[in-house]
């Protein structure tokens, strides 16, 4: 090796150093700043999701910090988030996690988009010990494992339909129903179909067609054809944004006609604004909507929230960047109860957290699960070739009636 | 198992009919592999990347407001220089490598498109709206969409005025002697990199379309490809390569299959079916050889 390149080497070297022992100083609290990590899809296929996250992190961290920001032991403190980019990919999610917590020295983590992900990322923050608010990841089994340290401000997956079944049950005259469904297998929509088994067992209703999708499938002909044939009195579809968006083509295209079509995702897929009148009366889960009537000191009510995000980010919120939103106010609520930076007392402020933000009530249950929040359910209904979400189960919050049955198809304009 | 298809006998015309026009589909992606592999000798992994490249041309058109049927037109065009441009900077280099460089250096190809897409639509699933209604027979009980149907129609007539272009024209002539013998057609003055290029462009424009007719059928998500390579892999197993109408019959034999797994063995083995299925076929493809080569001692 020549002089130069024994020079260069040292240089590199003397760089990283300089590098590593400046990001480990950047610990938990550093000045007036508490310092929360994120893994974070901004790239791959969650990204549209992951960017509708981070969107409502730093919506909730700005508004904050300008209200006043944190206050312990009263001195006030401000909010900052390291966000690295996990690729949609659940073991780089897992690697970056580490990489939070031991080099950046991150004491309090924020959850990353899908249930998959906050999979991967639970047993590295449960093992040091790291409390994690989440607002991304619903799927039932993040919440039968035991962790200790991981908070979920959303109702868990297996709620999301089951509000749909008691509808259909109710509009039946107390009577059960026959359910078609269509599943894809992934952790979340297993969960969701999980729900309606429980749902249909308590309303003695029976299940007639139980399909199971595959992950690459973007063609459901054959359920829908089965849909036809046997008549069932609701068709629960579960897939993503794909498979609302497949469902809603095919059942237009093929013309099946069910009394009552529930779904989950119609937000993310933006089904009314791709697919128009023809997605005029499906029933779609939600975490959450700006109509609702919950509020809180930071963001008003929810129409104030969507206003304001609106303003910020150019569009109309969906419900993960509110319930990302409502993840931070969480935090600094359970900071200023605490009193404390210990991670340890920050964790049992948590358990006790009982709260309204915008999103809606908020108290863990044993699981880390939001229990004190129901799903809501909106229907797509439209004007002329304008379509629109409107809530209308439960009854607490509905702005509209819900449209029962659905036309048939030859009635339909 | 479910046996509902044997007690409605609706519901066999019906999956008979979804999966014929569906395998229509496939047969003019496998035709574009089985071209290219029978002229380059590659495997192309990125096929199904280039058919929802394709696809998304379609549906940029269509977010213009252009109806998304013109894709079928302008995609192939589009694709065509795609496909040029990737065998100029990519291909050429592993045409005359053995097939294992060549799987691998479309791998990474797959890989680029993939990100690429995601980077510039978003990773968000979309569809774009044909309007072409739904054809109803006996008595609304099989319902045929039209965009189906369009699309079966799109695939038949591309892929017949391909056949007659390689017949007659001069190109066509030399794609088919370098598919022959590359080094002899080159001994005769055919300029084979020229034809490579364009055969692979030629199978990239046919991506293109299948991605468009894809666009107002189904969906799309830049993550979706891989079903396509792995189902037009399989028709060009089965039919061999350089035999169009054996292409057809066995894209058509896929879909049907696909259809009635769907209906017998549930949909979540749908696509496993067709993996099983490939797997049987080269197994029993094997057993024949080897029989056969007993035979020849």
């Amino acid at each position: 090796m020549n002089k130069i390149a024994k020079l260069f080497v040292t240089f590199i070297s003397a760089i990283t150093l300089a590098l590593v022992s400046f990001t480990s100083s950047f610990a938990k609290v550093e000045g007036e700043y508490i310092v929360l990590g994120s893994a974070i899809s901004l790239t791959g296929k969650y990204s549209s999701n992951g960017v509708h996250t981070q969107n409502g992190y730093n919506m909730a961290v700005d508004r904050i910090n300008k209200m006043g920001g944190v206050e312990v032991q009263g001195k006030k403190y401000k909010f900052e988030i390291i966000y690295y980019d996990d690729e949609s990919n659940p073991k780089r999610a897992a690697q970056l996690a580490e990489r939070l917590i031991k080099q950046d020295g991150v004491h309090y983590m924020l959850g990353p988009y899908s249930s998959g992900l906050t999979k991967a990322i639970a047993p590295v923050t449960e093992k040091y010990k790291i409390p994690m608010v989440e607002a991304n990841g619903a799927s039932r089994s993040l919440f039968t494992k035991g962790y200790k340290y991981l908070f979920a401000v959303l109702s868990p997956a297996n709620q999301y339909l089951e509000v749909a079944i008691d509808l259909a049950v109710e509009k039946n005259g107390g009577k059960g129903v026959k359910i078609a469904q269509a599943f894809e297998q992934d952790a979340f929509s297993q969960d969701v179909r999980l729900g309606i088994l429980d749902a249909a067992k308590r309303t003695g209703s029976e299940i007639i067609i139980d399909d199971k999708l595959p992950k690459e499938l973007n063609d459901m002909a054959a359920t829908l054809a089965k849909v036809k044939a046997v008549k069932p009195d609701v068709l629960v579809v579960s897939g993503h944004t794909k498979g609302a968006l497949t469902a809603i083509r095919q059942i237009s295209e093929m013309k099946v006609d069910v009394p009552m079509l529930a779904m989950t995702h119609c937000d993310a897929a933006k089904l009314s604004k791709q697919h128009g009148k023809k997605s005029e009366f499906a029933l779609c889960a939600s975490q959450w909507h700006k109509n609702l009537s919950y509020k809180d000191k930071f963001f008003g009510s929810g129409k104030k929230y969507a206003k304001d995000f609106q303003k910020e980010f150019g569009y109309d919120p969906p419900y993960q960047s509110a319930e990302s939103s409502a993840a931070l106010l969480v935090f600094k609520d359970a900071f200023e109860r605490a009193n404390s930076f210990d991670r340890d007392a920050v964790r049992d402020a948590l358990v006790d957290t009982e709260m309204q933000t915008f999103y809606g009530n908020i108290k863990f249950g044993p699981g880390g699960q939001n229990v004190a929040k129901p799903m809501i359910l909106f229907q797509v209904r439209c004007k002329g070739d304008d379509c629109e979400n409107r809530v209308v189960a439960p009854t607490k919050w509905a702005s509209d009636k819900f449209y029962h049955p659905i036309p048939k198809w030859s009635e339909r304009s | 198992m479910d046996f509902l298809i044997f007690k409605a006998p609706m519901l066999m015309v019906q999956a008979s009919l979804d999966g014929i026009l569906l395998g229509i589909l496939f047969a003019l992606i496998a035709y574009g592999m089985a071209l290219q592999w029978g002229v380059m000798n590659i495997i192309n992994i990125a096929q199904g990347d280039l058919v929802i490249l394709g696809g998304y041309i379609a549906y940029t058109i269509y977010l213009w407001g252009i109806h998304p049927a013109w894709g079928v037109i302008i995609s192939p065009i589009i694709m065509f220089f795609v496909g040029w441009g990737l065998y100029k900077l990519v291909i050429n280099k592993v045409v005359d490598r053995d097939l294992f460089i060549s799987i691998l250096a479309t791998f990474g190809i797959a890989i680029v498109f993939q990100q690429l897409m995601n980077f510039i639509f978003g990773a968000d699933v979309v569809v774009a709206q044909s309007e072409y209604g739904t054809t109803m027979l006996f008595d609304n009980s099989v319902t045929l969409p039209n965009s189906k149907i369009f699309s079966a129609f799109i695939s038949v007539l591309y892929a017949v005025a391909l056949v007659i272009y390689m017949k007659k024209s001069r190109l066509g002539r030399a794609i088919r002697a370098t598919a022959q013998n590359a080094r002899a057609a080159k001994i005769l003055g055919v300029d084979t990199e020229k034809v490579y290029a364009a055969t692979f462009g030629i199978n990239a424009a046919l991506c293109g379309i299948a991605g468009a007719l894809i666009s107002i059928t189904l969906t799309l998500h830049p993550y979706v490809g891989l079903p396509y390579t792995v189902r037009s892999f399989m028709i060009v197993i089965v039919a061999g390569l350089g035999n169009l109408p054996a292409v057809a019959v066995s894209g058509m034999g896929l879909g049907l299959f696909e259809e009635f797994a769907d209906y017998i063995l549930g949909t979540e083995f749908r696509i496993g079916a067709v993996f099983l299925l490939l797997v049987l076929i080269l197994v029993y493809r094997r057993f024949k050889l080897s029989r056969k080569r007993e035979y020849l001692k």
